[in-house]
């Protein structure tokens, strides 16, 4: 099993209550202003993202961190030439003409090859996380139907327990804590997005498609879950929640949900 | 004319390579085939291009060392002024809206296209490129 | 072949003699001389960034407060779809390959007039009619379109976005594609078959060759744009199915068709100010561009490359073939790449003349940079699982495209006004300008991406409190209103130099190129004589002799048997 050590002070959804401004908020900018600085310090810091409350989006989170760490490593290689250039060269005075040097093989190779091996590496680290994240499960311990319209959700169980969004109330979507659930995505009407910024994952509800993929949330609590991709008047509050609970709990949630609740 | 033949040639063949191997390793028939329509949008022009440099001798433009006076005659004919762009670009507009209002709309529109375009090519005709 | 076999230095037809033209705004309407209509492109264009920026400073205000009251949430959505339809199909494009290419490029490869000078007209009026439709759609019942700027079906059928406005809207982008189209043949063509003699085209400017390929990528991209509109209106009207489920049709189709011209689009947009660029960094630095074949051939493989990647926009419709996407849309960051460091190499060891258009060049090179460390990402599809249709989206494309669009747009606009117009523009509120839009810009934009990582979709005119992006919001909305604010700057800028003219000469900034070899403004069929053509820099060979580029080797020095000074 694997057991995550970052830093829990990322209330994620309602679990945040009401301030007015965001805590986050004003942490963010800090922690990437002084991401340079905790680089030595070995300081496992979030860069603004989601850390993942599923083993997928944790995946993702480390790609993304991998991934801002090559970019810091590019920004200072870039961005210092620009601004050595700048302080070196923009002090001379006067109309003198420079050096008229209009090409340098041996360093055009060596700024296309670099980005190249760059991307390369990128490239595989990409596939290896996308095949981890793509994976789908063949027996996973729940399969769980999720059907986006306008403007609501649907999350259907088994044994015909559902949940709907009914006017303004949103529909929590309940998950097992280290069980795969394989959800089947489907849109009723237009193209939706199945979004849940704390599991660091989105997909598109198409019309005529049906999506498989994977969930195993290794946290437990309340998240918040939209829809990303526009879908109409109501777009911004189709809403809905995932909780994420032990699976001692989820079974007793399941069976007390019953046929009744039906919708 | 070398080097605008090989500027299509390149990316008609560059896509045409994209498409086989998206063909096979995606076997997905929609995007090969607007690939394939690309790839045809850089080889169509490319062989024009081609068959053109083959019969020609290279152009003043063509020629490093050329001279200003290498080239004899005129560039061509260049209208200095005309209003008829305009009566098609407005005509265009009408018909047009006609998709969006109803019919009556595209009754002028097309009128005016069918104005604009005679004169234009008749003035054309009269000297002036098209 | 009559063009490309008579050619004299001199063209003009039998009557342009003592040019006699009318004269008002019966020479508006008629005019066929590409400088004319360059500069209608440029001020209508520019008009349009007005516009999409005023709704752009709505958008802003709306999200100052977590349930803002500004608009209602149709209106809101109808201003961001119309706010990013104006930005690309109407500003971004027809500024550089209307506008600046339309003027300049005829210029820099020593032509009298663009290849088609009636076509040329033509497309400025279907371009104008064009934008007047989109922006009709706010006067119908039902208002505008109201389904983003990529039109997603079945979000865009009939049933689910009814009345006259969607109409306006697609009719609106068939004529402005049409436009495009029209300006892209004119553009191709007149590269390849009205250069003067001696300008090879491995001697063009790198502007001209960018606008070559952007010609080359419109043609490609604009037909199936047009294609998917007849398909949508059809489905919409005519009773067709392309993209509706129940008759047998496929939403996701449309996704494909748009992408498959989206993606070329964007490098239609961005390459002409990746041009301009390349312009404007040689003659502040007072250096040739720095590997001029590798820009060329980098500006080819981004061309190539970008026809291959439309699926990255579609990465979570879980339809798509990632692997493939990922590798092509992760191997255009070579040549983006390569021409970023031409850049940085061309300004290496030059000596930096810091006016206006070179700032804006350099606010170009530092905002596009950054929006591409976020492209590189989002090109992977795990990461862009997790931000995709998020502000981190947002905040990328606005880093690249607008930022390409405004920053090198601007520095375009200051590099070549005193061509267009004869008259300088002042440098101490351009250089304000610059300050106030470059810090505001990346105010806007930055925040954004955090927001984005914190998981607040795009599109939406209310978001949660607990979402804890308030205060992100409040960053780039106050961003925003100051970008707004640096534009009102350039307005005073352009009226000053409009009531009290400083004339400029003919080449104020030491130029390179051929439109630096005529006067200014240029006169009818723009050059009286042309210097000869020995390099890509005809008029720095014959203001620094000394200097040419035909007697200097690759790394500067001179050639043998030449006297270095």
């Amino acid at each position: 099993m694997k057991k995550l050590n970052y830093r829990r002070d990322t209330p994620s959804g309602p679990g945040g209550r009401r301030r007015l401004l965001g805590r986050a908020g004003w942490r963010t900018p800090v922690a990437l202003g002084g991401a340079a600085l905790a680089l030595s310090a070995c300081n496992v810091t979030d860069f603004g993202m989601h850390t993942g409350a599923t083993s997928q989006g944790s995946d993702i989170f480390h790609l993304y961190q991998t991934f801002i760490y090559m970019a810091m490593g590019v920004a200072i290689v870039t961005f210092g030439a620009l601004l050595y250039v700048l302080l070196r060269y923009g002090r001379r005075k006067g109309d003198g003409v420079p050096r008229q040097r209009h090409s340098n093989v041996k360093i055009e190779i060596v700024y296309t090859v670099i980005p190249a091996i760059i991307v390369a590496v990128i490239f595989f680290m990409t596939v290896g996380t996308e095949n981890k994240v793509d994976a789908v499960s063949h027996n996973p311990s729940l399969n769980l139907t999720v059907t986006g319209f306008q403007w609501g959700w649907r999350f259907t169980y088994p044994d015909g327990v559902s949940v709907v969004s009914q006017g303004t109330n949103y529909p929590q979507m309940v998950l097992p804590e280290g069980e795969t659930t394989k959800v089947k995505l489907v849109s009723q009407d237009v193209v939706h997005g199945f979004y849940v910024p704390a599991f660091n994952f989105s997909r598109y509800a198409l019309p005529g498609v049906t999506n498989y993929f994977d969930l195993t949330p290794n946290k437990l609590g309340t998240f918040i879950g939209r829809c990303s991709q526009l879908c109409g008047l109501y777009h911004a509050e189709m809403l809905f929640s995932v909780r994420v609970v032990t699976p001692a709990q989820f079974n007793a949630w399941l069976s007390s949900q019953g046929k009744g609740a039906t919708a | 004319m070398k080097v605008e033949y090989r500027v299509y040639l390149g990316i008609g063949v560059f896509v045409l390579l994209v498409t086989v191997v998206y063909f096979f390793w995606a076997k997905e028939y929609g995007g090969a085939m607007m690939l394939f329509g690309t790839a045809g949008l850089g080889i169509l022009p490319a062989l024009y291009l081609g068959w053109w440099k083959r019969r020609m001798d290279p152009r003043p433009e063509d020629v490093e060392e050329a001279t200003m006076a290498e080239s004899k005659g005129a560039v061509g004919a260049f209208p200095d002024h005309t209003i008829f762009p305009f009566v098609l670009g407005i005509g265009a507009f009408l018909t047009a809206l006609s998709l969006v209002f109803g019919a009556w709309t595209a009754v002028i529109g097309l009128s005016l296209i069918v104005f604009a375009a005679t004169s234009a090519t008749l003035e054309s005709r009269r000297g002036g490129a098209v | 072949m009559t063009i490309a076999e008579e050619r004299s230095e001199l063209a003009h037809e039998p009557d342009a003699g003592g040019h006699h033209g009318p004269s008002g705004i019966y020479k508006w309407l008629t005019s066929t001389d590409h400088k004319v209509i360059g500069k209608n492109y440029m001020y209508t264009s520019l008009v349009f960034l007005m516009i999409a920026g005023a709704m752009a400073m709505i958008i802003r205000a709306q999200l100052v407060q977590p349930d803002g009251h500004i608009v209602s949430q149709q209106m809101y959505n109808e201003l961001f779809t119309i706010h990013g339809s104006i930005m690309l199909y109407l500003f971004a494009g027809p500024f550089a390959f209307g506008g600046f290419a339309n003027f300049i490029l005829p210029l820099q490869i020593g032509a009298p007039d663009m290849a088609f000078p009636r076509l040329n007209a033509l497309s400025y009026w279907l371009y104008l009619t064009g934008g007047t439709t989109m922006l009709m759609g706010f006067f119908v019942t039902g208002g505008a379109a109201a389904f983003g700027w990529v039109s997603y079906a079945p979000l865009s059928s009939y049933t689910n976005s009814p009345g006259p406005g969607p109409d306006l809207w697609i009719v609106a982008i068939a004529l402005t594609g049409f436009s495009g189209i029209f300006t892209a043949v004119n553009l191709v063509t007149t590269a390849f078959y009205l250069r003067a003699p001696g300008m090879t085209m491995f001697r063009m400017p790198i502007f001209t060759w960018n606008m070559v390929v952007t010609g080359i990528l419109i043609l490609i991209a604009f037909p199936i744009l047009t294609a998917a509109m007849v398909m949508l209106y059809a489905d919409r009207h005519l009773g067709t199915h392309f993209f509706t489920v129940a008759g047998g049709g496929s939403p996701v189709m449309w996704q494909n068709l748009f992408w498959f011209f989206g993606h070329p689009e964007v490098y239609i947009l961005a390459l002409p100010y990746f041009g301009i660029a390349s312009e404007v960094f040689p003659v502040f630095a007072k250096k040739p561009i720095f590997g001029y074949k590798g820009l060329v051939f980098a500006t080819l493989a981004i061309a190539g490359l970008s026809t291959g990647v439309w699926a990255h926009h579609m990465y979570t419709t879980g339809t798509v073939l990632l692997p493939f996407f990922a590798a092509l849309s992760l191997l255009i960051a070579v040549p983006t790449g390569i021409k970023v460091f031409t850049w940085i190499g061309t300004l290496w060891g030059g000596n930096l003349q810091f006016k206006t258009p070179m700032l804006f060049a350099l606010g170009f090179l530092v905002t596009f940079t950054m929006g591409g460390f976020s492209g590189v990402m989002l090109a992977s599809p795990p990461f862009d699982f997790a931000v995709h249709d998020t502000y981190f989206v947002v905040a990328h494309f606005h880093q690249v495209l607008a930022g390409t669009a405004v920053f090198a747009g601007f520095a375009g606009f200051y590099y070549w006004y005193p061509k267009l117009t004869g008259r300088m523009m002042r440098e101490s509120l351009g250089k304000l300008q610059f300050w106030i839009a470059f810090i505001a810009f990346n105010m806007t934009f930055i925040p954004q991406y955090l927001a984005g990582l914190r998981g607040m979709p795009r599109r939406i005119p209310v978001y949660l409190v607990s979402d804890h992006v308030t205060f992100l919001n409040q960053v780039s909305s106050v961003g925003a209103f100051l970008t707004g604010f640096s534009f009102l700057i350039w307005l005073l800028n352009l009226w000053i130099s409009w009531r009290k003219p400083i004339a400029a000469g003919d080449n104020p900034w030491d130029g390179h190129t051929l439109e630096w070899a005529t006067s200014s403004p240029p006169p009818h069929h723009n050059f009286t004589s042309l210097p000869p053509i020995r390099s890509q820099r005809p008029v720095w060979d014959q203001n620094h002799p000394e200097y040419a580029d035909y007697n200097t080797e690759h790394d500067g020095t001179p050639k043998k048997g030449v006297e270095a000074k």
